[in-house]
């Protein structure tokens, strides 16, 4: 396969766009008609060919640029990426799992040569050719996690695993949705969930616990997770959230169609060989409204799970004061017919809006 | 007398509780202000005769009821900062099984255990007890400075300037609960300060 | 799918070391590397004895980044119910075998400042991993292992040999014992003592840890069970709607998972908590041996851990 890659940006003119290819392959997160939280994993053991499940880590059209705007955000703020002192072998179980992934995945994009602890890698579409000596940082121009996730789509906490618990001490989070590393790093699994509402009572960080605890080496698991942006906006974190914040009241229904976007996150989860730590992958991916809405199912289906959602989850997601506005709009989406379940897009089996 | 029932909070939000007497053969006791209250609470001869006694008066003097617990050592020092250095040097000959009893606000009791924390002692070994003044040390999550000693929400990052709106989420690395710009949606909309627990 | 992902391996050695323990070494059948681990972690080795399969985990000893091959050492039980005595007795070099990725329920604080093992017997083994590993980063840690008799004393020159300052080896028949208490009362903050031998021994450093003030997250330890044989007991599986018989010397992981029930579990040795079962009814007294449930759980009669516990009683219904 080759792709083609985008040169867009994710800030001030917002170029940001999504292709057919790309739009037929979100995923899209409501596999009903109806949303309330649950643990929802699933084994991550590939998935349709061309969707975004089929890779251990999902490469599209806006891998360069993405790549682009997280050394922005670094140069900006380097707190964005931290890694406590006893995570630097977790941060080589990473580069390692990248590497071999993507290497095996997409032999046409990156090539990755081993002779003994002498490694050669390949990064085509960043244009990069290294050789270094795996488990010596002096060989490496950053620490092996920031190394390797200046190269990956997505932001990626790595969790050590102590005492029954998972502590979130080490990550690279530049697209994250409105949650500080600098200010979570070395809190428990409870601790940094903690701001999340509802979820705690019932019981769903418990079980998430227990399931992410067990899993084992060889066996990864995924989920995704959701959220509302306004403009195609990657880096929408508390750090700058004096900034962008504003962005959110800058709606119309003239072009909410067009900045109004959906985010959503494919979250993995990969126990880590070498440090026993757990690695928590959360790539996110963005759909203008408007896009969405040529897919005949999402645009009933978005609305009824918008128009239902409880007023607490929608604040948390920060879209409460919104809401009416995306209702006015994706009401017209949506003619009243049943929707089949699941959340791939089903074109050619789902009718076109009968209204 | 000066203690405050906290309302109930979210995961990540500090459990103050109530320091006892453990076993052992070295104890560091560090307290400020009405903190002082919390070790004559527990002190015995037996506790004290092998116990370092910390205390930073904040314009509250115990220096009388401290000194006749008759410490193992008592220090009473102008400022955490200046107490620091000597925390310290107790910490590097440590040894496993010192037992740590941190009393008084929670920016003194948050410090000092971001100290302990990092010479090596779990943040669950380590006894709390909250007394006197509930004021806040708050991180301003747009330009990272700190701020002493916040009663009111929101207030005024002293290093940015931005108003904050003051938050439960509590960070035990940077001993600090949150501060987010309150009028990020609605630019020089500032609600009037009240007190954090009004 | 029960259990972690498994390797097809071929033993390439079997090296007896003592009159009751022997290294068996595994290479992939297709040659290829194997997956690289964390010092502590076990692998559960399938055993086709007779009719039987035997799952036994055994804790991996080889350096964690050597991926040409595992080992695993064996301490020969003439009284346990045959896994041991299976590995001695009836595996060979050239034969193939099943066995687990690795998984870790033992691992490494890396956040601490000094690592200090305390072994006895063939309990040595994670430790023997857990040393490589460190060795690889220039870790700080120390070894006291203690050990029956110089001949019963596997790897113990070993590791004199190769680590004289931080090994201390210690025998019982000599009279030699671990200073325990002076052991313990002299480390600096942040170190973490790791134990792994007997019960006895496990029992003994958690005690004389928590008498010297010592915070529970620094204690770790290791201790896998071998399911004990017990009177044989019979089961109703209420979502399979299965009766089954538990024989004397089978647990009841394994009846049920000879009558196909594809029962969840990792260490099969009460430690890890995933085969943890809900009892639906029951007439009669669990003896529970895990150290999952907490006392609590164990007196309700709503759980049981099938790995390691059994049943003696009337009837007994579980959610399976």
């Amino acid at each position: 396969m080759t792709i083609q890659f985008n040169d867009e940006s994710f800030r001030g003119d917002y170029t940001f766009r999504n292709s057919d290819w790309a739009i037929q392959r979100f995923p899209f997160p409501f596999h009903e008609d109806s949303y309330m939280y649950s643990v929802n994993m699933e084994q991550h053991r590939g998935g349709p060919k061309g969707s975004v499940y089929e890779q251990r880590f999902d490469v599209d059209e806006h891998y360069v640029s993405e790549m682009k705007d997280r050394a922005l955000v670094l140069d900006q703020d380097p707190l964005r990426c931290q890694s406590l002192p006893h995570m630097t072998l977790a941060g080589w179980d990473l580069l390692e799992l990248i590497m071999v992934s993507k290497s095996e995945d997409y032999p046409d994009l990156f090539e990755l040569n081993r002779d003994g602890n002498r490694w050669r890698w390949v990064n085509k579409p960043l244009r990069i050719d290294h050789t270094f000596t795996f488990l010596d940082e002096t060989t490496l121009p950053y620490g092996p996690m920031e190394y390797i996730t200046r190269q990956a789509q997505g932001d990626f906490a790595i969790l050590d695993q102590r005492d029954d618990m998972l502590w979130m001490d080490a990550g690279m989070v530049t697209t994250q949705a409105d949650w500080s590393l600098d200010f979570d790093i070395g809190m428990n699994f409870f601790e940094w969930h903690a701001p999340v509402p509802k979820a705690h009572e019932m019981g769903i960080f418990v079980r998430a616990l227990k399931f992410l605890l067990n899993i084992q080496q060889g066996a990864p698991a995924r989920r995704l997770n959701w959220t509302m942006t306004v403009n195609p906006l990657l880096d929408t974190s508390p750090e700058n959230y004096h900034k962008w914040g504003i962005q959110k009241t800058e709606l119309t229904p003239e072009n909410i169609g067009r900045k109004q976007h959906l985010r959503v996150e494919l979250q993995t989860f990969f126990r880590l060989p070498r440090s026993n730590a757990l690695v928590f992958p959360i790539r996110c991916y963005l759909c203008a409204f408007e896009d969405l809405m040529t897919v005949p199912k999402w645009g009933r289906r978005l609305h009824r799970v918008i128009r239902d959602l409880p007023d607490e989850l929608a604040t948390y997601k920060g879209f409460i004061d919104n809401r009416p506005l995306m209702l006015d709009y994706l009401s017209k989406f949506d003619d009243g017919l049943p929707t089949s379940l699941g959340i791939w897009p089903d074109r050619e089996t789902e009718p076109p809006l009968q209204k | 007398m000066s203690k405050f029932d906290f309302p109930p909070s979210i995961r990540s939000r500090p459990i103050w509780s109530s320091l006892e007497a453990r076993k052992g053969t070295a104890h560091l006791m560090i307290a400020d202000a009405e903190g002082a209250e919390a070790i004559l609470d527990i002190a015995t001869p037996e506790l004290m005769a092998n116990s370092h006694i910390i205390h930073i008066p904040k314009g509250k003097s115990y220096s009388e009821h401290l000194s006749a617990l008759n410490p193992a050592q008592l220090y009473e020092g102008p400022s955490y900062e200046a107490a620091l250095p000597r925390i310290r040097r107790v910490l590097t000959d440590g040894h496993m099984g010192l037992q740590v009893y941190l009393a008084g606000t929670e920016g003194l009791m948050g410090q000092a255990m971001q100290e302990m924390m990092s010479a090596g002692i779990p943040h669950s070994a380590i006894q709390t007890e909250h007394h006197g003044s509930t004021a806040r040390r708050m991180q301003c999550v747009h330009c990272k400075g700190i701020t002493e000693d916040i009663e009111t929400d929101p207030y005024q990052c002293s290093h940015c300037g931005l108003h904050l709106f003051v938050r439960d989420h509590y960070s035990r690395r940077l001993a600090a609960y949150q501060g987010v710009r309150v009028d990020a949606e609605d630019h020089g909309n500032i609600p009037e300060p009240k007190g954090i627990y009004e | 799918m029960s259990g972690a992902e498994k390797i097809q391996v071929k033993v390439t050695e079997v090296t007896p070391l003592n009159a009751l323990v022997t290294r068996f070494r595994f290479e992939a059948v297709d040659g290829s590397l194997l997956p690289t681990f964390s010092g502590g972690a076990h692998t559960v080795v399938e055993m086709q004895d007779g009719g039987i399969t035997r799952l036994n985990p055994y804790s991996l000893m080889s350096d964690p980044y050597d991926q040409s091959a595992y080992t695993i050492s064996v301490r020969r039980d003439d009284a346990g119910r045959g896994g041991s005595l299976f590995m001695h007795n009836q595996v060979k070099t050239g034969d193939e075998m099943v066995i687990s990725y690795p998984v870790n329920l033992f691992s490494l604080d890396l956040r601490a400042r000094k690592h200090l093992f305390i072994a006895g017997g063939i309990g040595i083994t994670p430790f023997l991993a857990q040393i490589h590993q460190l060795e690889h980063f220039n870790g700080h840690w120390e070894l006291h292992y203690s050990c029956r008799s110089e001949a019963l004393g596997s790897y113990a020159d070993e590791l004199s040999h190769s680590h004289p300052n931080k090994t201390h080896i210690y025998y019982d028949d000599q009279d030699q014992r671990i200073g325990l208490q002076h052991l313990l009362e002299g480390q600096p903050l942040g170190t973490h003592v790791y134990v792994c031998g007997p019960k006895g021994m496990i029992d003994w450093v958690k005690s004389t840890a928590e008498a010297e003030s010592w915070p529970a997250d620094n204690i770790h330890y290791e201790e896998f069970l071998a399911p004990q044989p017990g009177k044989p007991f019979q089961v109703k599986l209420a979502i399979s709607n299965k009766t089954i018989e538990v024989g004397e010397h089978e647990s009841l992981l394994e009846a049920m998972e000879r009558e196909g029930v594809d029962a969840p579990y990792l260490c099969r040795g009460g430690a890890c908590g995933q085969c943890e079962t809900r009892v639906i009814d029951y007439q009669g007294n669990f003896i529970h041996r895990d150290h999952w449930l907490d006392d609590n759980e164990h007196a309700s009669g709503e759980k049981i851990m099938p790995c390691v516990s059994r049943f003696e009683g009337k009837t007994l219904v579980l959610d399976h």
